[in-house]
């Protein structure tokens, strides 16, 4: 072999407010706004924009589940760097909370002639409540 | 010449001052930590958003983002990041100095202004200079969306090109001893320096750079104001601390004072009425 690979990835999460992660990792799945990627030691260099979504990350056999909301990622063969807007562990989201405000946008969305709704802002609210939601059952079909 | 009654009174109002001070001190102290916690946090953030801007914006031509292109300057819109409360020293005087000194330079150019807290804003007021926005009491509850609001304000007198360039007047926190009054161009993003020879990342977009600039961009500049507040925010609870603890200082040592001033009196006092007994009882012999 020419070249060996990393074996590891470094992964660092920041949100405006926090740093969420800095840790060695596997694998890391990220929810691009073309597409999930998967990411292993070794991608070629990419940058890519973030939807709304569930981020996971493996150390060895543990995975673990972050909510992230916009922003983007940037894949170098031994780093991923992930600038969210928001980043929460999955034990960290409240749930019912989301719950709401997934109900509250969907019914927003109802109103589709309604001048009063912004559309737009609804369907990202909507978006950023499934991907708490989301992000929080993966975390508990874990334990 | 006071009398014993007079200093009394006196102490008694400066030992009341002298426990405010002190409380704002400590007060002050306990936010400051909060607010040099809350830079810490967001520092890693504005690092890499800034490495990954210096990385896209490098392959991006000036002209491919309205918030990159420079046109000569005919109106300049200048902001002012002062505090919302006073008692914090020469803070608030300085900024706004150093605001006037720049209205005063500006030259051909037709310079607006926007404050960002409430002294600023009452002291153009005062001045009876116009102001082109405010934004008044942010730093109670400090939060990443009131500089999102800022920031696009900002970006849409821009890109509307109402103005041809932002500059940010602020206190930076340097230590907690020394704030340093800072300007810096927001509007237009200056091309970002790059040090020679340092390796362009040689990035797979999974969207096409342009798009991923129109949203970076937006954001770095979010990130850069939000900076500046919570610099600015450290810097006033720095500032009102020391200029509390020398309150303080002083306090005591008028008290010290006026407590060697009282003594001296009450001494005066008894001696002069023992003399007068003594002399008193000797007349009557």
């Amino acid at each position: 072999m020419a070249e060996s690979l990393p074996k590891e990835l470094e992964l660092v999460v920041v949100t405006p407010d926090r740093q969420v992660v800095r840790d060695k990792v596997t694998s890391v799945s990220i929810p691009g706004s073309s597409g999930y990627l998967g990411i292993l030691p070794g991608h070629a260099p990419l940058l890519t924009e973030l939807a709304p979504g569930p981020l996971s990350y493996a150390e060895g056999p543990k995975v673990e589940y972050l909510a992230v909301t916009w922003g983007f990622a940037e894949v170098m063969p031994d780093r991923v760097i992930v600038l969210a807007n928001t980043a929460e562990r999955a034990a960290e989201i409240d749930v019912s909370r989301a719950e709401r405000a997934k109900q509250r946008a969907e019914e927003r969305l109802q109103n589709l002639f309604d001048p009063q709704v912004d559309q737009e802002r609804a369907r990202e609210a909507l978006r950023r409540a499934i991907a708490r939601i989301e992000t929080a059952r993966h975390g508990q079909t874990r334990r | 010449m006071p009398t014993l009654q007079d200093i009394r009174r006196r102490l008694r109002s400066v030992r009341t001052t002298r426990q405010m001070t002190r409380a704002m001190k400590v007060v002050a102290a306990s936010r400051l930590r909060r607010a040099q916690e809350r830079i810490f946090n967001a520092r890693p953030y504005a690092r890499e958003m800034m490495a990954l801007l210096q990385n896209v914006a490098a392959r991006a031509p000036e002209e491919s983002h309205p918030l990159l292109a420079r046109r000569p300057i005919q109106r300049a819109l200048l902001v002012v990041v002062t505090a919302d409360r006073g008692l914090c020293g020469a803070f608030n005087a300085n900024l706004i100095r150093a605001a006037e000194a720049h209205l005063s330079q500006a030259g051909a150019a037709e310079v607006s202004l926007l404050a960002v807290g409430r002294k600023g804003r009452d002291a153009f007021r005062r001045r009876g200079l116009a102001l082109a926005g405010e934004w008044i009491n942010l730093f109670r509850k400090l939060e990443f969306a009131d500089a999102k609001d800022i920031a696009r304000e900002l970006m849409e007198l821009y890109t509307r090109r109402s103005v041809d360039a932002v500059d940010v007047l602020y206190n930076e926190f340097k230590s907690i001893l020394t704030q340093r009054v800072q300007t810096e161009r927001f509007l237009p993003i200056a091309p970002l320096a790059r040090q020679e020879g340092e390796p362009l990342g040689d990035y797979i977009y999974e969207q096409p750079p342009r798009q991923i600039l129109q949203s970076l961009l937006p954001r770095y500049v979010e990130i850069e104001i939000y900076r500046v507040l919570l610099e600015s925010q450290a810097a006033e609870h720095a500032a009102r601390m020391t200029a509390m603890d020398s309150a303080t200082n002083n306090a005591e040592e008028l008290i010290d004072t006026l407590t060697l001033t009282m003594n001296r009196l009450r001494q005066a006092a008894i001696t002069k009425e023992i003399i007068e007994v003594v002399s008193g009882a000797d007349a009557l012999r």
